[in-house]
């Protein structure tokens, strides 16, 4: 069924009986061509442009929970394209292009909504570092403006610029940037990959891959096992314990980020706004609430959940950044389970096994990429070859000196 | 979260640093071969229930080994790093 305007006005006029579900739900076949392991936004989109770029038809998505169940629902839900380097600056460009058309091509709401994303700085250093990020910017085909403080004021009225700690001098603004709806990305996806015949099978936890010679044969599952003609690992914090199943170890540890939700408010935060000396950022969700967080507790965790001190840290580099938000109250807060890899930037690559891939090192940005990291897993998969936009997210960089050190502090599992 | 420093008794995770999971105690030999060093630098199991982690007590200065679970955040003891021979080859 494909959704319009018109589709909604027929079927509020007929008691909405025609809508169905939106993807099916099938038995897991015995075979596939490819097996896509993890059912979340980048293993659902992969399997969207298999289909889609690729015209290949045999695929199935295993997801262990429900579809959407780990960190698209847990994110922060930014879009952005405010990279520096050289390898990451040309992904997220092209990851933005994608998020710029993703309604249209999955005839789906993902409510993407470019209300502009404003970092501020606090130094001349800072700023100089932030017209410097502002021209690679514009030199990719992007955009971004850099605002001195007056320019800020007249955004941005309700911030502090009289605290002393961290004045503000400025921001660098990208437009271009803003939110999405979060689950509707998965969704959207899901759908997609639906209609182009992807098997899409919840419920269904890994539990071993195959190998016979170098190469990979299938995964087994609690669902019994399936033979495969190639499989990617989608599984973002869990890559450590799937890769573990094909006798891999990663350069990634799996930290905990929290975010908080206040209760809805009337429309107050126009924009996205990141304070990076306070570790604090936060925008406000169409339903009203303002979603923020900060940096992660920094110890490597499962748990889904993180502890009071950072929680006290966020709130504290809030009130400084807006004392406005101090009579909100927070409804809700939560972790996700971030791959963070030793240089804080991702992996998409081929194994040391024939036929498995991998997607993974996310790290705390991974919903933004959620588009393009389908688009050149897909490619790396379907083709055999990285596709160009990609091609330095590799697995051995750590081994070979060509890492990606986005924040240039350095290429240690406790820096980023 | 409350972390059993060997010296000073339980006391609140704010006091500590973290640096990682405890392959940084297993250094290669000067003349290890690179996949070694990389190994030790950058690969981790990661695993998703008991971990042994490295932690800085900055009160006393001292670091610890953690025996830590990544899912419930359960303490199962710590052990100052001196002790285990620091790490030193």
């Amino acid at each position: 069924m494909r959704y319009s305007g018109m589709r909604i006005l027929a079927e509020g006029l007929t008691g909405n009986r025609g809508w169905g579900p939106a993807w099916r739900t099938p038995e897991p076949r015995p075979a596939y061509d490819i097996v896509i392991i993890g059912g979340g936004g980048h293993g659902l989109s992969t399997a969207y442009y298999l289909a889609r770029n690729h015209g290949l038809k045999n695929i199935a998505v295993l997801e262990k929970g429900y579809l959407g169940s780990g960190n698209i629902g847990r994110n922060t839900t930014i879009v952005r394209a405010n990279y520096f380097l050289p390898g990451n600056s040309e992904f997220y460009s092209h990851s933005l292009k994608l998020w710029e058309g993703l309604e249209r091509e999955l005839n789906y709401n993902v409510m993407h909504s470019q209300r502009g994303l404003i970092n501020l700085f606090h130094s001349d250093g800072q700023r100089d570092a932030f017209a410097r990020r502002g021209n690679a910017m514009i030199n990719q085909g992007d955009d971004a403006i850099l605002l001195d403080r007056d320019g800020v004021r007249a955004m941005l009225p309700y911030l502090d610029f009289e605290q002393t700690r961290f004045p503000i001098y400025g921001g660098l603004y990208h437009p271009r940037g803003g939110t999405a709806r979060h689950d509707a990305v998965a969704w959207g996806y899901a759908r997609g990959a639906d209609r182009l015949g992807v098997d899409l099978i919840q419920n269904c936890e890994v539990t071993g891959i195959d190998i016979a010679g170098g190469r990979v044969t299938g995964v087994q599952t609690t669902r019994g096992a399936i033979r495969a003609g190639k499989v990617g690992i989608v599984v973002a914090g869990r890559s450590g314990q799937v890769a573990a199943m094909a006798g891999l170890r990663l350069p990634v540890e799996s930290h905990i980020l929290q975010a908080f939700v206040t209760e809805g408010l009337k429309p107050a935060i126009d924009h996205v706004i990141s304070f990076g000396m306070g570790h604090f950022y936060i925008s406000q969700s169409d339903k009203g609430g303002l979603v923020f967080g900060g940096d992660l507790d920094f110890y490597a965790s499962y748990a889904s959940r993180g502890n009071l001190p950072m929680v006290e840290h966020v709130m504290e580099a809030g009130m400084t950044l807006m004392p406005m938000i101090g009579r909100a109250k927070v409804l809700r807060s939560w972790g996700g389970i971030m791959d963070m890899t030793p240089d804080g930037s991702p992996i998409i690559d081929r194994t040391p096994v024939d036929g498995l891939f991998i997607d993974c090192g996310w790290n705390y940005g991974g919903f933004k990429a959620v588009p393009a990291s389908g688009w050149c897993m897909a490619h790396l998969m379907a083709t055999g070859t990285p596709h160009e936009v990609a091609r330095r997210f590799r697995l051995d960089r750590f081994a070979t000196g060509h890492i990606l050190d986005e924040e240039g502090t350095g290429s240690q599992h406790n820096l980023h | 979260m409350r972390i059993p420093c060997p010296h000073c008794g339980t006391r609140d995770r704010r006091e500590f640093y973290y640096y990682g999971a405890d392959d940084y105690l297993r250094r290669p030999a000067a003349d290890a071969a690179p996949a070694a060093w990389d190994a030790y630098l950058h690969l981790r199991d990661n695993p998703a229930g008991r971990l042994r982690d490295l932690w800085y007590h900055e009160p006393c200065g001292s670091w610890i080994a953690v025996d830590r679970d990544t899912v419930s955040h359960d303490i199962h003891g710590a052990v100052a790093v001196a002790d285990l021979g620091g790490g030193r080859t």
